[in-house]
């Protein structure tokens, strides 16, 4: 078992949900796809959807819903299956 | 007037306080704790911090704004673009504070910014709006009778759907025949209504838009500009006045814009939006009463590109915004207001145009804005800044003038190679390769024009 960190490509305000009124793009604890969008950043007015990167189960997310996050900043912590 | 806060940022907040200082009234900034050593802070007489960098933490809390206004002695509020400017709830806490709201009263913000109020309104006051169908269709004989009235190419759209979804398009009775049925049966499997609205189809449109001010009785017209060079719905470059547009049209659309404003008892400045037909232009020139353009919205603030209307017309569009808020009557008279020359604006962005036009914030560590006769730089940019990642991307107006259109061009070529940002990318470059296109020095465009430019230049490779 390996640790995979989603990091952030871009500096911005980072979100879990596609919106306001849905649920989050994956919940701790979940099983998720590489290719799987698990929180969005916003950088200038447009958002950015960020893939797991690693298929496996999500351990933590690092960041609270609306914070601020830098360009390479981990964000969340899969364990890859 | 006294003492305005200006709830913005950014290069307008920078040019409201301009206006305001030559007007002698004192300003008021506010900012979030991103913007703490920005250009418009600096400028203010008086600067108030309202929050962390979300905007909605900070430049979208009416509370923080309305606090800072009390704590700073500010008797008006101007909200420049974006953020709350067409908020009707702004407005109103605004004026319920007893402060001065530089704009129209709530109640018309409310009215103008809702599509089929507006549309109504356009009505009332006889200006040409998309001829299309009130309500839905639900057969093909309905179908052909109201395109017959419509006037074709028309467009069919679902009268329960949204998002673009069954939208078809038929030149001629025999198209409409076949595509009505297929439409119709997949709106009723999509959304289980296969009821369609029928609407004329604008194959290649441009955006024209009015300049109006108006004091709550008075309303007169600062002529057009001409905003067709677009991508994604965001305005690049803007011209006034527009090219191609005769005098015959432009009489009549201007003298909508006006009538329109009337009906409302429009206050303040504001643009009122239309989509000329360039094909029905072509057809017949000179035709003001072709209806060959229509009324689509209105926009009940001063606008990004109201420094080319200023350039026209010598008149300070915001500085007029401040003198009505203040109770003033307008001081211009219709006839006293001409335009002259050309002016065109370049929106400089950080973004990266070979990477997709992905937004760049990051550190600025150079900056060469270009100046001289005629040439106007609206920015908020200094070298050793950070561009921070949380408001738009707009890092400068590159706005010229000249006493025509060939001669703006020209000089908007000096201009732009003189800009230079070192730090992060920009869109002053693909500014340069625009003016060397023989179809934009043409004037020779639509709305997917610039889009399908970007395209073909995307896809030839570096």
């Amino acid at each position: 078992m390996s640790r995979h960190e989603v990091v952030s490509p871009i500096p911005g305000v980072f979100y879990r949900r596609p919106d306001p009124d849905s649920p989050a793009f994956a919940e701790e604890g979940a099983a998720v796809e590489a290719d799987q969008t698990v929180c969005l950043v916003e950088v200038m007015k447009s958002f950015h959807q960020v893939p797991a990167g690693a298929a496996g189960t999500v351990v933590e997310f690092l960041v609270e819903n609306e914070d601020v996050v830098d360009a390479g900043q981990a964000v969340a912590v899969i364990e890859v299956a | 007037m006294r003492r305005l806060l200006v709830a913005n940022r950014g290069e307008i907040a920078v040019r409201i306080i301009r206006a305001a200082r030559d007007l002698g009234i004192s300003t008021v900034a506010v900012h979030s704790t991103a913007d703490a050593e920005a250009l418009h802070v600096r400028l203010a007489d008086t600067a108030v911090e309202i929050g962390p960098p979300q905007a909605a933490k900070s430049y979208l809390v009416v509370d923080a704004i309305l606090a800072a206004a009390k704590e700073t002695g500010a008797d008006a509020v101007h909200p420049g673009y974006g953020f709350l400017a067409e908020r009707a709830d702004f407005a109103a806490a605004v004026a319920d504070a007893g402060l001065a709201f530089v704009g129209p009263e709530a109640a018309v913000i409310e009215r103008m910014g809702d599509k089929v109020a507006a549309r109504e309104v356009a009505r009332a006051a006889g200006v040409p709006t998309v001829p299309g169908t009130e309500g839905g269709i639900e057969d093909v004989g309905a179908a052909v009778a109201a395109a017959g009235e419509v006037g074709y190419p028309v467009m069919l759209k679902a009268a329960a759907g949204g998002g673009g979804r069954g939208i078809r398009v038929v030149d001629d009775e025999a198209a409409l025949r076949t595509a009505f049925p297929q439409a119709s049966r997949e709106a009723a499997a999509a959304f289980g209504d296969g009821r369609m609205y029928l609407e004329r189809f604008v194959r290649r449109a441009r955006h024209v838009e009015v300049q109006v001010l108006g004091d709550g009785g008075d309303v007169v017209h600062l002529y057009e500009r001409e905003c067709s060079l677009q991508r994604r719905r965001q305005k690049m470059v803007e011209e006034a006045v527009a090219p191609g547009i005769d005098a015959g049209t432009r009489e009549a659309m201007t003298a909508a814009a006006v009538a329109l404003c009337r009906e409302v008892g429009y206050r303040s400045a504001g643009t009122v939006e239309f989509l000329v037909d360039v094909d029905a232009l072509g057809r017949n020139p000179g035709g003001g009463a072709s209806r060959g353009w229509f009324f689509i919205e209105m926009n009940t603030r001063i606008q990004v590109e109201h420094p080319t209307t200023e350039m026209v017309t010598g008149v300070d569009l915001v500085a007029e915004q401040l003198r009505i808020a203040a109770g003033e009557p307008l001081r211009l008279r219709q006839d006293a207001i001409t335009a002259r020359g050309h002016a065109l604006e370049f929106r400089v962005v950080a973004e990266d145009p070979d990477r997709d036009f992905l937004p760049a914030p990051g550190a600025i560590d150079r900056v060469v804005l270009p100046a001289g006769p005629w040439v106007r730089c609206d920015t908020w940019i200094e070298p050793g800044m950070r561009v921070p990642p949380f408001y738009d991307s707009l890092l400068a107006k590159v706005i010229v003038w000249g006493e025509d259109r060939e001669t703006a061009l020209r000089r908007s070529r000096r201009a732009l190679a003189e800009f230079a940002v070192d730090g992060v990318p920009t869109t002053a470059g693909l500014f340069r390769e625009l003016l060397d296109e023989p179809w934009f020095t043409a004037g020779k465009f639509h709305t997917g024009t610039l889009e399908q430019w970007l395209v073909d230049r995307s896809e030839a490779g570096p």
